[in-house]
């Protein structure tokens, strides 16, 4: 437990200190979710019934922008060999990496969330169900990346192929966690939504860890 | 199990198989083609667009048979590494891609004459073109890497974390009530399609399931003598003392590792 916390600390810590990484991430997500206006034209009613589906869209790129540099510098200082070689188990280890970039990025995001939404014209009934997906959301996108973050270690061009390694995966975060929104506007109960993504994110919990430990390892051999 | 896995006995196991199982899935093929464009009835309702399905199912079926197969290679390649499972699983991938994209073409074929649309956004076209997708990671990451070895290894891991797709794909006409028709084949009850048109199905799922074997060994084959050459060319055999190896071959070799050193 005291790796983990260590390696939380020390991933917080660079994260504060490096600063602009976080702060590129929502406003990257930003960004893009102000551009659809300008793509859709500024119709408040399209607006307003796309809205959950450009947010979550959006969401999931930006938290995909952030992977590349989880594991990358790590890997290329030989503080990743270290890690692996420590006599913590390598899983919990990630899983402290994980926390960290989800605290860093997905926190912030939810964060920024409710800001679009306004923005977009979205209806007040949404605001809750976006901000609870989200929550269930974004730590499961963060797990789901870290597998595909690690496979990619040493690889040529890297951060293009980390998208078409995960954007696939990301896919029912995606479509549950816009479909709760939807379900909270049309005024019907997004328990169902919800307790799938929760679902989700169990899975990735238990399953994500060993894999991306297995995919650092087998980068460092 | 593990006897098979060596890639001597492979070439020698399948040397004796392969003409017999071209010839099979030739066989299969005509006979599949035969009942099924003129030997079957026409669908009372969908007419002659009926046909595209003795195509599109048994396209779909490889589809998801190529990356199953894909998946357990590597696992094996995971568990045992064993060479041969990492090879097999790359030989694989690109003949499950052109299933599944064939899976969504003719489906989009037979879509627009039936429900009047190219594509919908529903679960199971939706989860086909995820496997595409993951099909095209897949390959695209096993070729990322200098180390081919690595490669193997990257896209074992990713085999394995995209099979959560395989039952999405099979469960999902069941699991969300849209456009496309629920499960007609393998079921509780038995198949619901009449047996005029089952047979000619059943053969064209079987002729297409030999050929995925017949690509299989030839792909393996294939990589195994790739792999001899490399591996000659390495260990200087090649290198006759009175003509020095070609400057082409010099420049090649000096400029390939100074790629690998980069």
């Amino acid at each position: 437990m005291n790796g983990f916390l260590a390696i939380l600390q020390r991933d917080l810590r660079l994260a504060l200190r490096q600063g602009a990484d976080s702060v590129m991430v929502v406003a990257f997500f930003i960004v893009t979710t102000t551009l659809f206006p300008f793509g859709v034209g500024p119709e408040v009613n399209i607006l307003a019934r796309i809205a959950s589906g450009v947010i979550w869209v959006s969401a999931l790129l930006a938290a995909m922008l952030s992977l590349e540099r989880m594991f990358q510098a790590d890997y290329e200082d030989g503080t990743l060999e270290l890690l692996t070689l420590s006599p913590v188990s390598l899983e919990l280890l990630i899983l402290g990496k994980v926390l960290a970039h989800w605290l860093t990025t997905g926190l912030p995001l939810i964060i920024a969330a409710p800001l679009m939404a306004v923005m977009l014209n979205m209806d007040q009934d949404g605001f809750v169900t976006l901000m609870i997906a989200m929550l269930l959301g974004t730590p499961a996108l963060s797990l789901i990346g870290a597998i595909g973050a690690a496979l990619i270690l040493g690889a040529r061009r890297g951060g293009v192929l980390v998208s078409l390694l995960v954007l696939p995966l990301y896919i029912p975060v995606l479509i549950f966690g816009a479909g709760a929104v939807e379900a909270a506007l049309l005024g019907i109960s997004a328990t169902a939504q919800l307790q799938i993504m929760a679902a989700i994110l169990l899975l990735t919990l238990a399953a994500a860890p060993f894999a991306t430990a297995h995919a650092v390892r087998q980068a460092m051999e | 199990m593990h006897r098979f896995a060596k890639p001597s006995v492979f070439l020698k196991f399948t040397a004796p198989i392969l003409p017999w199982l071209s010839a099979l899935t030739v066989i299969l093929i005509a006979a599949g083609l035969y009942f099924s464009l003129i030997g079957s009835p026409v669908d009372y309702q969908q007419g002659h667009t009926v046909r595209i399905m003795y195509i599109h199912v048994p396209a779909a079926w490889m589809g998801l048979f190529c990356y199953v197969g894909m998946a357990i290679c590597g696992a094996m390649s995971l568990i045992w590494k064993h060479p041969l499972a990492d090879i097999c699983a790359r030989a694989t991938a690109p003949v499950g891609a052109t299933f599944t994209a064939l899976c969504l073409i003719t489906g989009s074929l037979w879509g627009e004459p039936m429900w009047g649309t190219w594509w919908v956004w529903d679960a199971r076209l939706t989860s086909m073109l995820i496997l595409l997708f993951l099909y095209l990671g897949y390959m695209a990451l096993v070729n990322a890497f200098d180390d081919p070895e690595r490669g193997s290894k990257a896209g074992s891991a990713l085999a394995l974390v995209g099979a959560v797709n395989v039952p999405i794909v099979k469960f999902s006409v069941d699991w969300w009530n849209t456009l496309h028709q629920p499960a007609s084949i393998v079921r509780m009850d038995g198949p619901a399609v009449d047996p005029s048109m089952q047979v000619p199905l059943a053969l064209m799922i079987l002729g297409f399931t030999c050929y995925y074997f017949v690509v299989l060994i030839l792909r393996v084959r294939l990589e195994l003598n790739e792999r001899r050459i490399r591996a000659l060319h390495l260990s200087g055999m090649f290198e006759d003392p009175e003509t020095p190896a070609s400057a082409n071959e010099q420049a090649y070799e000096a400029g390939h590792n100074a790629e690998a050193k980069q």
